[in-house]
């Protein structure tokens, strides 16, 4: 199974240290592949030191992809993440 | 197969398959592991990473104790890092792909990683760069760690390749397995040099790139006399240096045979040989090969050995050397620390100084921290009791204020000890090293207030001529055979003579074959050197006449460049012991 989705980070800081070390920790919680893409490059959400590589700061656009059996479950899990600002502000 | 040629340090022939010691401080070179060792590479990369995961937890958990929980989410990223699985993806599949080492396949990624983070506009991403460079020194510290770990524990017969070695890293090498050595740094008379000499294994540096150059297991022939590293040489070339590393042996256990002969010129003028140390340990094999005593033991290790012993500490370590010279010469030299030997640990909360050759080292150090140089006078007077063969030596004088100011110090600490009853020489020698330009130049009237001179060619050499002998650049400028140095010898020794105390050599000078017969020719009577190369020093010595030796020294003080006078003086030595060349 494929789920896409596309999400804008909306927290402060995009994806610093510790909102990343959310992100990467929630991601590996689930057996699916999940990728991110940006500004025609794609990452391992899964992969702390890709996701750094990203840039992402406030307002960035970020496109998941997740293929596997839990790729609902996954999807679901990191937009209610975002949409929480990580939990930090 | 590859020649390269660099500065020979210390004398010898030896081929043997390379060990190479990385440094995490230094961009680590691609090298390559066999189909066979790819799987215990991986082995080490992973072990590599739980060991960094275990550093990076307790270091989390004494940062939180001092510093408060603002820090973890630091720590927490390190960690996310560190266990990236994409990561260890991409390491061992550069391992097994490519059959890199696990350090170089490490640097690799981090390398491709650290330059897309760089790419990042965003300045708090292009910082995160830092963590990545900490990660990655983490792991490789693991990795070459382990390395340094296999240097101690060796299970076959080496050549020891590396960017730079301590003086104490080379100390502490296994000498039944490290034989020969090869550094990227370096230069003639550098304290690793020396340290190499002294150890007599045949070591060649200032090869700049060779550290990264080679790859462990490639076999290399180390030629300590004429400064030549050979990688993976061709039959013909590795079959005519199996033949001279021979002959070179059999040279080296000839020589051995005038050990219990005395140094004397053939018309009867006893020059007396003497040795160079670090540690008493090492004056038992200076006597076997042949040293009539010490003429110069440092003692800086004593200083820098767990932060600086105490007085016992230091009277029980010379008590020991006394015990080894058994009755004959030691030469003590007080305290010589700065500039390009080891850090003070006293000073180290100054800021460093601009030119620390020209700065508060030695006798200066000394005199501004006089409870120090007291603590080691007292020491060095309480092991004097114990023999009338115990002298004392001053370095870096530069005046006559400063040896009355060293000798004032001196007297004092004789009477704390009249006053604590303690026993000492009161006759004990005392002695100054020459070695800045001007006190070559007052020798004269230093001469009279002290009982012998020692020169110290390596400072006198590089203050004379303005030369950094640690600067690859300037390196070739740093000449022994300078018109300039020779007038100041041959003024020192004048000196020495009218005054009718004993002047000595213990620079690396008088340790170099080619200048045995000059010195001998110039008056000196003590040579002091590293005591590998006394057997050798002494068959110059029993080969000549001191009056011939005297008409070669004249003549060589009337060349005019450098170049003239060492090829002169090659002649003359090679038509005496024609092995060295």
């Amino acid at each position: 199974m494929e789920v896409a989705k596309q999400l804008t980070l909306i927290n402060k800081e995009g994806l610093h240290a510790r909102p990343a070390v959310k992100l990467v920790d929630t991601a590996n919680r689930f057996k699916c592949e999940i990728i991110i893409k940006i500004e025609g490059r794609e990452v391992n959400a899964k992969s702390m030191m890709s996701v750094l590589t990203l840039g992402a700061a406030n307002g960035a656009v970020l496109n998941f992809v997740a293929s596997g059996d839990d790729a609902q479950d996954a999807m679901s899990a990191i937009e209610a993440l975002i949409a929480a600002k990580f939990d930090e502000e | 197969m590859e020649i390269r040629r660099g500065i020979p340090v210390s004398s010898g022939i030896i081929i043997r398959q390379a060990f190479v010691l990385d440094s995490e401080d230094y961009r680590i070179p691609r090298r390559f592991v066999t189909d066979k060792e790819i799987e215990g590479e991986v082995e080490r990369f992973r072990q590599a990473v739980t060991s960094a995961e275990s550093e990076i937890n307790s270091l989390k958990q004494d940062v939180l104790r001092r510093a408060g929980t603002e820090v973890v989410p630091i720590f927490e990223a390190h960690m996310r890092m560190l266990l990236d699985r994409q990561m260890h993806d991409d390491v061992i599949s550069q391992i097994r792909n490519s059959g890199f080492t696990a350090e170089y396949a490490v640097s690799k990624v981090f390398r491709t990683y650290t330059k897309n983070i760089k790419s990042v506009k965003d300045p708090f991403f292009a910082e995160r760069v830092v963590d990545l460079f900490d990660i990655q020194k983490r792991l490789q510290r693991t990795l070459l760690g382990a390395r340094r770990e296999d240097l101690s524990h060796l299970s076959q017969e080496v050549v020891l390749v590396a960017h730079e070695l301590t003086p104490s890293q080379v100390a502490l090498l296994d000498r039944t397995k490290v034989l020969g050595i090869t550094l990227d740094a370096g230069g003639r008379t550098s304290h690793t040099s020396i340290m190499a000499r002294a150890m007599g294994i045949p070591c060649v540096v200032g090869l700049e790139t060779i550290s990264t150059d080679i790859s462990g297991g490639q076999t290399v022939i180390i030629d300590g006399n004429r400064g030549i590293v050979i990688v993976e040489p061709d039959e013909p070339t590795l079959r005519k240096y199996q033949d001279a590393e021979g002959k070179y042996h059999d040279f080296s256990l000839s020589l051995l045979k005038y050990r219990h002969l005395s140094a004397k010129t053939t018309d009867g003028v006893k020059i007396n040989l003497l040795a160079n140390i670090e540690f008493p340990w090492e004056i038992k094999g200076a006597i076997e090969n042949g040293a009539q005593g010490i003429g110069l033991y440092r003692t800086e290790f004593l200083f820098t050995e767990n932060g600086g012993l105490s007085e016992d500490e230091h009277y029980r370590t010379y008590k020991k050397a006394m015990e080894e010279v058994d009755g004959r010469e030691l030469v003590i030299r007080t305290l010589d620390l700065g500039a390009d030997k080891f850090a003070d640990p006293r000073s180290s909360d100054r800021p460093p100084e601009k030119n620390p050759f020209l700065g508060c080292r030695s006798i200066r150090l000394c005199l501004e921290n006089p409870d120090v140089f007291k603590m080691q006078l007292r020491a060095i007077l309480r092991a004097s009791a114990l023999g009338h063969n115990l002298k004392v030596m001053f370095p870096m004088i530069s005046s006559l204020e400063e040896l009355r100011q060293a000798k004032l110090i001196l007297a004092d600490t004789r009477e704390s000890l009249d006053r604590d009853g303690i026993a000492y020489n009161k006759h004990m020698q005392i002695g100054v090293m020459i070695e800045i330009p001007s006190a070559a130049i007052i020798a004269d009237m230093l001469a009279p207030e002290v009982d012998f001179f020692s020169i110290g060619t390596n400072d006198l050499i590089q203050y004379a001529l303005a030369v950094d002998r640690g600067n690859e650049r300037v390196a070739p400028l740093y000449k022994p055979a300078h018109p300039a140095i020779l007038r100041l010898i041959d003024r020192i020794v004048k000196a020495g003579e009218k005054a009718g105390i004993k002047v000595a050599m213990c620079g690396e000078m008088s340790g170099d074959v080619v200048f045995t017969i000059l010195l001998v020719g110039l008056g000196l009577q003590d040579l002091s050197t590293a005591p590998s190369v006394i057997p050798e020093i002494k068959q110059v010595i029993r080969s000549i006449s001191a009056k011939e030796a005297k008409q070669i020294a004249r003549r060589a003080l009337k060349f005019q460049t450098s170049e003239e006078a060492v090829d002169y003086l090659i002649e003359k030595t090679r038509k005496i012991l024609p092995e060295v060349y």
